[in-house]
């Protein structure tokens, strides 16, 4: 294995670290008497939340289109991040003239709870011990990250989002929204998601969590009080997951059989193919930039995610009444969120009689797609959006031709 | 494909279908419609326009859903034979289904259907008892291909040709009662109110019937 110097890593280290008690980074601080009620039971007091903003609130306060970031995204969606260097996850999307406008809507990205990068998470200190929370952070869900997000809009004085979208994990906070607070949202994307998560990604994610957890530097989950990291557990981790993202074809044709640097297999364990030094960077790459217990907590909250269970087995309740405008995307190679989990969505919504629109999108990238230059994607999103807009009487952008 | 365009903008109004612009004459204004079988949206984008209607929207193809749903129309890919079930009932004031009912495997399963879910049911279809599809059969021995049915046996869509006169004979099995009935000819036009049914059912090249329970 190509190691990443260690000069590197202890800086990359450090300005990750920065990152959790001084993100660079929109942040509100709430305070005891504004605790967080879990669904565990307990309360998370104080909490802060870290989030980005793009673009102008305007007078009405009607143009708020609400970014949910993935499991290991963040909320650096369309700038630079503060630790890698590289474009925001979604810098293709959201910008003046893009899909989604910054020249018509006020795009606001929040951090979720439990998260690395500046909102209260496992790596945050734990105001009754003075050290980092590490595994006494409760357990938290995606009920929580979206009431916490709730409580930072009413922070904000902002009532409702004209539209709430993510992918993955954002996609299932989506669904949390639009369940949860029907009357503050207008219109919901929810892209490659599903309502529940699936046994078979429960046991993907299992794996990872193994994974970290065997790594002796993992020191109990208390690795910062140690002045440890479980790197290489969650190196492999990251590796694992990273197959799910992308599909057969994705792989073969990006790397197929070929070797790495070499005319022939060497009969050693070295990264003799591709593939396996790609996967290696992407541990490796991953390690710098993201918190070990964050991967356990986020993971284990989107394992919890069953929202027809939280309403009596039936997945049409959760939408009960709904106004809200829904958009549902699914990509034909994603095998990690299959269409069938968006498709069984659309008609508990059918069920309700919503007003919703869902396109399968055909692309070779898999789960990973809606983070790739998708122009059936953007064409989806832009008009969905527009409509909404219009809908809601907000302005066109100067510029808009007609 | 042009963003630019307002959604609600209605290209080729002069051109649309014929029958499309009968059905939207039908549809009171801002009703709740669904369009099974939408395409590209023309008709929702008529509706749209000319009726302010709150429309959805089902497409069999991936391509017609796409381009639909970037053009901010609620429009889900599905199938009429299977997909209907999932809608409470009447969950409509409308529901269209617009040169689609032949094409189905099971029409009169979808009919009812149409009629659970929706007050009222707009279906147009090509009137296969149209005296150019007759004379085709009978001095021509062939299956016949008109304008209206320009595909081969082998090739088309249309697994479920009916007249007007049969789709009559469904609507009483059915129980559905026909609030209105109009067959145009081959121009578009429709045909006299007091022409009697054996009359239209020759000279109508297609029909629209407006349905409720």
């Amino acid at each position: 294995m190509s190691e990443t110097p260690a000069a590197e890593i202890f800086s990359d280290h450090s300005v990750r670290l920065a990152q959790i008690a001084n993100p660079q980074s929109e942040i509100v601080h709430f305070g005891s008497d504004q605790a967080l009620p879990l669904d565990c039971g307990d309360k998370l007091a104080p909490f802060s939340i870290a989030y980005q903003t793009y673009g102008t609130l305007n007078a009405d306060k009607s143009n708020l289109v609400l970014v949910c970031h993935a499991l290991t995204g963040d909320q650096h969606v369309a700038n630079v991040h503060p630790v890698t260097g590289k474009p925001g996850w979604w810098e293709t999307m959201i910008g003046p003239g893009k899909p989604i406008d910054t020249e018509r809507y006020f795009v606001l990205c929040p951090n979720v709870i439990g998260g690395c990068m500046g909102s209260t998470g496992p790596s945050s200190i734990n105001p009754a011990t003075g050290k980092a929370y590490g595994p006494d952070f409760p357990v938290i869900t995606v009920g929580d990250m979206v009431r916490a997000q709730a409580q930072l809009l009413d922070h904000l004085g902002i009532p409702d989002v004209l539209c709430v979208l993510g992918g993955s994990m954002g996609g299932m906070q989506v669904l949390e929204w639009a369940s949860t607070y029907k009357d503050r949202v207008f219109a919901a994307v929810p892209i490659a998601c599903a309502a529940r998560h699936s046994s078979q990604n429960i046991a993907f994610h299992e794996v990872g969590r193994q994974a970290v957890m065997a790594d002796p530097d993992w020191c109990q989950g208390r690795y910062l009080e140690d002045g440890k990291s479980p790197r290489k557990g969650l190196a492999v981790a990251r590796m694992a997951a990273h197959i799910t993202y992308l599909s057969d074809d994705a792989l073969h044709t990006k790397f197929g059989r070929n070797l790495q640097d070499r005319e022939k297999v060497t009969f050693g364990f070295d990264a003799d193919f591709q593939v396996e030094s790609y996967l290696r960077h992407q541990g490796l790459s991953f390690v710098d930039r993201f918190d070990a217990n964050s991967y356990l907590y986020i993971t284990r909250a989107m394992d919890y995610f069953d929202l027809a269970a939280d309403h009596g087995g039936v997945l049409a309740n959760a939408f009960q009444g709904t106004r809200t405008r829904f958009c549902l995307i699914s990509f034909t190679s994603d095998w990690l969120f299959p269409t069938e989990e968006s498709r069984e969505i659309v008609h508990a919504l059918n069920a309700v009689a919503a007003n919703v629109s869902f396109v399968e999108l055909k692309t070779e990238g898999g789960h990973d797609s809606f983070l790739l230059h998708e122009p059936e994607l953007f064409d989806t999103i832009r008009g969905f959006l527009n409509a909404a807009a219009r809908h809601r009487g907000i302005a066109e952008a100067e510029g808009w031709r007609a | 494909m042009n963003l630019n365009v307002p959604p609600h903008s209605v290209r080729g109004t002069d051109t649309a279908r014929v029958d499309l612009l009968l059905i939207a004459d039908l549809v009171e204004p801002g009703a709740r419609v669904l369009d099974i079988g939408c395409g590209d949206g023309t008709l929702l984008r008529i509706l749209a326009s000319r009726r302010s209607v709150d429309g959805r929207g089902i497409e069999l193809s991936q391509a017609g859903v796409n381009s639909c749903v970037a053009q901010g129309l609620a429009v889900i890919q599905g199938d009429a034979d299977t997909d209907l079930v999932y809608y409470p009932d009447l969950a409509f004031d409308y529901v269209i289904l617009s040169q689609t009912i032949q094409a189905t495997y099971s029409p009169r399963h979808v009919l009812e259907q149409l009629l659970r879910i929706g007050r009222r049911a707009v279906i147009s279809f090509p009137n296969f008892g149209h005296w150019r599809v007759r004379t085709q059969l009978l001095f021509g021995g062939k299956m016949p291909r008109t304008n209206n049915l320009p595909d081969r046996w082998y090739d088309t869509p249309n697994i479920h040709l009916c007249t007007i006169k049969d789709f009559v004979d469904l609507c009483g099995d059915v129980g559905a009662k026909i609030e209105r009935a109009v067959a145009l000819n081959a121009y578009g036009t429709k045909l006299g109110v007091a022409m009697p049914l054996f009359m239209q059912n020759l000279f109508g090249e297609q029909a629209v019937f407006l349905l409720s329970r």
